[in-house]
Formats: C-alpha cells, structure tokens, sequence
C-alpha cells in the first residue's frame, strides 16, 4: 500500500482528537484500501476507541483530518458518516435496552442505505438471532449481543466497517465463532478495521496492523510479517 | 359506590388526557415539562382566541391541534434541546420560566376571568343508566379520548418506525445518532406530539368547566401525580395513575368538598413512601 494508490478508500492526516481539554490524539496518519483489513492494537488508554470514535464522528475532529474517497468529512454529524457508508460496532456493543432483537437490528436500516445485507442474510450469518429476534436485547448472552451489534451495523450497508473490541468479555470460544464470521462478511470488498487487544488474533485477521501508544503511532506494518519482540515494544514503549 | 367509581375513572380520564403528555416527553427526553399545565391552558385559550376571530368555534377547537403540534416542534427544536443533557436543572429552569411568561402573557391578554368553551349544551347532557344514576356525555367523550390516546401511544411506541425511534433515543441517543437518527429532531416530533395531547387536554378543560390564566400549576400537578403513580415511562401506568387520582378525588370530595384534591395527594404521598418506582414502572 502506498501513498496515493487509488484502492485507498479512507485515510487521516494528522488526526488529532481531544476530550475538553485533555489530548487524545496526537497526529494519527492512517490508511485503509478496499476490502482491506487493518488491525489497531495499543494498550489501554492508547486512543483506539477514540480513533474510532473520530472516524465515526462520535469525536469532533478537523474536517481535513479525515478523507473518504477524496471527501473531508472529519467533524461530520455522525448521522451523515453512516450514510457515506461508514458504520461503527462500538465498544461494549452498546444495545438498545428497551429494543428487541430484531428492532435492534433494523435500527442499523435507518440511514437507508442500498446494498446486500437484509435481515435474512443477517440470519443466515447468525441463526441463533432469527430464533431470539423477538427477545429483548438484554436477554441475550454476551456473544450474542455482539453479533446483534455487528448485524445492526452491517444493516446500514457499509463500505468500511469499524470494530470497537468485538472481543471484549467473551470467552475464548465464542470470540472465534464471532471472528469465523469476518471472511464472510467481507467477502464482497467491504473494509474493516478491527481494535483488538488479541494481538495473535490480530495479526491473523488483518494484513495490515497499527500499534498505538499514547495517542501515536508507534508501529505499522503487514501483520504477518511484525515480530513479537517489535509489537511489545511498540505496545509498552521503552 | 358504582356512582363513585363511575365518576372517579370518569375523573380520571381527563387526568390520564392531563398526565399523558408528560409521560411522553419525560419517556423519550428524561425532560420534566414544568410549563405543562400553563401549555394547556395555553391551548384553551387558543381554542377561544381563534373562535372570537370568528372560526366556528368547533372548527377552532380542532384547529388549536395542529398549531399545538406546531408549537411543540418549534420549542423543543429551539428552546429545550439546548437544555438537555445530564444534569435536569437548566430544563426545569427553563420551563419554569416558560410557565411564569404563559401565565402572565394570558393575563395580560385575556385577563384573570375564569372563562369556558361555548359547548352548545354537551357539558350538561347526561344519559340515565339507571333511575338513579346518570353520566354526562362529555365525561364519557372524555375517557373515550383519553383510553383512545393511551392505546394510540402505546401502538406508535411499540408497532412504529417512529415509536422505534423515540425508544432508541431514550436509550442511547449517541448511539442512535450513530445509526443515522438526528435524536434532536426525534425529540422535536415527540414534544410535537406531546402538544397535541396537551391542546386535546386543554380544549376538553375548556369545555368541561372553566379555565383561567392560573390554573396551569394545578394542572401539572394533577398530571405529575399520575404520571408517577402510574411509573415513568409507561402509558398504561400513566392511564392507571390518572384513574386511581380521579377515584380518590371523587372519595374525598364526597366527605367534604374541600377534602378531594388533598386526599388525591395524600394517596400519592402514601403510594411514594411504599412504592416509589410507581404501579407499573417500565422494567429496564
């Protein structure tokens, strides 16, 4: 992946992203292509949700900080960026509590966006959501609800699709039946960036793989070919 | 006793027509509507300003409903978004200025006389059930509307796109932004609709007996006990909360006529000291 190579769909210049007054972001220079995927790695505190969060436009940043396909939409309500195709699974998954299953699922339909995902395909990537599309959300298991969170944003038709820790709190079985999903998922060109704190499942996943420390890039590279003794380097600093 | 009762839930149902609206602005907003009674006298004084414009005064009390929506849309777009976030003081700020500035806005325009809808007769029409009981038509009009508002809600909220919406904005609004809802207009279609209620509220007030310019905080009162009698956040507690105001009202006032009003309060003191969540609070 070079600079300037027509494939990337979205790429930031020195994004830099505050909470009040407190930085959180220090400069981030990113690139994705198409149906690409990139890992974002770092330790707690290391500002990947935030990245997220500014890409999603759930964290004002500069309008040149973020380019999609040629555009500037950094600071855009994110109510646009979903409709740009842009769609995040946020950290904690975060569900509508008082939705069932399948509302939460067709929440992701809001921004009307054409493309291949339907609630029937959605159910045939994750059966266990048509035969509990009429439980409230909060019955599910944590394994579920992250699929819930994944399906609703998949609903939306995105191009890039943004995982926020699809890992976090489940066990280790469930999270390699959530990851066995992926290849199908982006079968058909989409982008993801996936934030791990996994970084063998990472570096399987992904071809390419950041690391950020305090707000930095401290690393990146393909991830296949990232040497343990780099990564922890990169991730704890000197 | 079945006089009691009858009165009591018809009673009722123009409380459950009062509390409804601030069921929904406090559901999908967390926003307590302090102006709420003076918006429905607001309303009524709407209805009877349009008539003496020369509308026909049934026209005019159906005509208040869509500028009703109107206002609603315009107030929470304009003035109470802006108030809303964590901390509830600056809404409740805000409105209490809002009921301070319609209760004084009526007076200087209107003056202070307690005024009515010209009903034609309906306020004192009445139907014999029996020899010795009879109901008026319009307080049976009135539960009519009331249970028809209270299933309409509960089917927008549960049935609807829209009804969707207002329950993931109430949940997780940054999250429904994310999914491509503007929450700020959400929240302006459900104050919308929360105005119409009130017009509906206030124009069966005004036909029913008399309104003046400060009757409002009475009538958010009322409502307030309802609302939470019932359990915030559901409209059938609401309806429920309503009911159970009306009943104690009519007990009281058939001790003494004094006594109505403040054995309604007792009942809600009471129901607040054992069961403070309310009768049927939305399980979350």
């Amino acid at each position: 992946m070079f600079p300037g190579d027509s494939n990337i769909v979205l790429h930031t210049r020195d994004l830099k992203a505050f909470y009040g007054d407190a930085q959180a972001l220090f400069g981030i220079d990113f690139e994705i292509g198409k149906g690409q995927a990139i890992a974002i790695i770092g330790a707690n505190g290391a500002g990947k949700s935030t990245f997220l969060k500014a890409l999603a436009g759930l964290v004002k940043v500069q309008a040149t900080a973020v380019n999609w396909k040629g555009q500037d939409i950094g600071g855009r309500l994110p109510s646009e960026i979903v409709r740009l195709g842009l769609a995040l699974v946020p950290e904690g998954r975060r569900l509508f509590p008082s939705l069932s299953v399948q509302e939460n699922l067709m929440m992701g339909s809001e921004s009307q966006r054409k493309g291949p995902w339907s609630l029937e395909r959605l159910f045939n990537l994750f059966p266990i959501l048509q035969e509990k599309r009429h439980q409230p959300s909060t019955s599910l298991s944590g394994g579920q609800q992250q699929m819930v969170a994944i399906g609703r944003a998949l609903m939306s038709n995105p191009e890039l699709l943004l995982c926020d820790e699809l890992s976090l709190g489940l066990a280790p079985l469930v999270i390699r039946e959530i990851y066995n999903a992926l290849p199908e998922i982006t079968a058909e060109g989409m982008s993801v960036v996936l934030v791990e704190q996994d970084v063998s499942l990472a570096q399987q996943m992904t071809q390419r793989l950041y690391c950020l420390q305090e707000g930095r890039v401290s690393l990146q590279g393909i991830s296949s070919l990232l040497s343990r003794e780099q990564i922890s380097q990169a991730y704890f600093g000197q | 006793m079945i006089e009691l009762l009858l009165q009591g839930v018809l009673l009722g149902g123009l409380y459950t027509l009062f509390a409804l609206g601030l069921s929904l602005m406090f559901g999908v907003m967390r926003l307590t509507n302090t102006a709420h009674g003076d918006f429905i006298i607001l309303a009524a004084f709407g209805a009877l300003w349009l008539a003496a414009l020369g509308l026909n005064p049934w026209l005019a009390n159906v005509a208040v409903l869509p500028l009703a929506w109107g206002l609603g849309y315009c107030v929470q777009r304009y003035v109470l978004n802006q108030t809303l976030g964590k901390d509830p003081v600056p809404s409740l700020v805000v409105t209490f200025g809002l009921s301070i500035v319609i209760q004084n806005a009526l007076l200087e325009t209107f003056s202070a006389d307690p005024r009515s809808i010209e009903s034609h007769g309906l306020n004192t029409l009445s139907w014999a059930l029996t020899d010795s009981l009879s109901v008026g038509v319009l307080p049976i009009l009135i539960l009519v509307i009331a249970l028809l508002a209270t299933l309409g809600l509960q089917w927008i909220f549960e049935k609807t796109r829209l009804g969707r919406a207002f329950r993931a904005v109430s949940d997780d609004p940054e999250i429904a932004e994310l999914m491509g809802l503007r929450s700020k207009n959400i929240y302006a279609l459900a104050t919308a609709m929360a105005f119409v209620l009130i017009a509906v509220a206030g124009v069966l007030q005004g036909l029913r007996t008399t309104v003046a310019p400060a009757d409002g905080p009475m009538l958010l009162l009322f409502a307030f006990e309802a609302v939470i009698m019932g359990g915030m956040g559901s409209f059938w507690g609401t309806l429920a909360g309503g009911m159970l105001l009306g009943v104690t009202q009519q007990l009281g006032f058939r001790f003494d006529p004094g006594w109505g009003v403040w054995a309604g309060h007792c009942v809600f003191l009471f129901l607040l000291l054992l069961r403070p969540q309310g009768l049927f609070p939305k399980t979350r």
